[in-house]
């Protein structure tokens, strides 16, 4: 994964408009955040090969990124993107890594299924 | 205290790498002694959250970089009966508890352990290590008191000492300490952070109290209800 691009990333977003396509969508502070620290909240949410179709996807070219996609009835975000690669499979993946590597949320888009 | 004599030892713990930190030391002496230890490893650690600044890896290339570095891991410890159960990270406390009890008692059935090394239900902080805890505990306490295997469980919530007391097993694993760095350095993903840490104060004098080195312990567990 590279930093984000606004403009390359932007068309890669357009790319999977308006198809039917699978996203992995997470946020996290890590299984072990109020065990480090017990003042820690814990929260996350994981989805995983949902099949949505969007048409209208755009990045904010704030630091770090929100993207967002409008789908006919309802929305999918992100907020805290830093990083993305189409990979060798043609997958959209995009994450937000913090200051120390970790990661901290994802979004991923396909046009076939993630493995399980 | 010395080992205890053991026929075959089933370790079982949900991520690439709980292995290493809580018993890799335990498991490299008894493999010296010729003990079979078979591992099953529930998940490929799919959710871990390093993934580095630049990266190194992605959510979706990390699962095969972490089964090398847990191939890796078990040479170094000598494990050559490793079982990866392709259970996903994040998701052992909601599979179906009747399946992970299968999951558990068709192992014991095939290798009959006389030693299962797992965490401590209560006191283990990962919802994974939670969940194969009380899976492989419900799991014990059907058998038939006499064939129960002995659990070595480890616990290390914060509050654990408090209300367990000390763990009732200290290993000492100095004489394999090498091996047990080697095993969590096979982990890279994982515990490189932590190692150049390590690195980083020894150079500022103040290494990191290496006492988890040079000892292992656990909690004996010999079910009786």
């Amino acid at each position: 994964m590279k930093e984000v691009q606004v403009n390359e990333l932007q068309e890669l977003l357009n790319s999977f408009a308006n198809k039917d396509v699978y996203i992995h969508l997470e946020t996290t502070n890590g299984a072990y955040a109020s065990h480090f620290d017990e003042r820690v909240f814990n929260a996350g949410a994981f989805i995983r090969n949902v099949k949505i179709r969007y048409e209208l996807a755009k990045i904010i070219s704030d630091t770090p990124h929100r993207v967002g996609l409008k789908m006919n009835h309802g929305w999918v975000y992100a907020q805290g993107i830093t990083h993305y690669e189409l990979d060798d499979k043609g997958r959209l993946l995009m994450a937000g890594l913090d200051f120390t590597g970790k990661l901290a949320v994802a979004l991923e888009i396909s046009e076939t299924p993630f493995s399980y | 205290m010395s080992l205890q004599p053991q026929r075959q030892i089933l370790v079982v713990f949900p991520h690439p790498d709980d292995e290493a930190f809580s018993s890799a030391g335990t498991i490299r002496l008894y493999r010296n002694m010729g003990v079979p230890v078979t591992y099953a490893c529930l998940t490929l650690g799919e959710m871990g959250r390093n993934l580095g600044n630049p990266p190194f890896a992605t959510r979706e290339s990390l699962p095969e970089i972490r089964r090398e570095e847990l191939k890796a891991a078990c040479e170094v410890m000598g494990i050559d009966d490793l079982r990866m159960m392709g259970l996903r990270d994040k998701t052992v406390e909601f599979e179906d508890d009747e399946k992970m009890v299968s999951l558990v008692k068709d192992l014991i059935d095939e290798l009959n352990p006389s030693l299962i090394i797992t965490f401590l239900p209560g006191y283990s902080v990962h919802p994974d290590h939670e969940a194969t805890a009380r899976a492989v505990f419900e799991t014990v306490r059907r058998m038939p008191k006499e064939n129960r295997p002995t659990i070595y469980a480890v616990g290390f919530a914060n509050n654990t000492v408090a209300e367990k007391g000390a763990p009732t097993v200290q290993i000492d694993v100095s004489s394999v300490k090498l091996d047990k760095v080697k095993a969590l350095q096979a982990h890279a993903s994982q515990t490189a952070w932590m190692i150049e840490e390590n690195t980083k104060r020894s150079d500022e004098g103040q290494p990191m109290s290496d006492s988890w080195l040079h000892y292992e312990r656990f909690y004996q567990v010999d079910l009786e209800d």
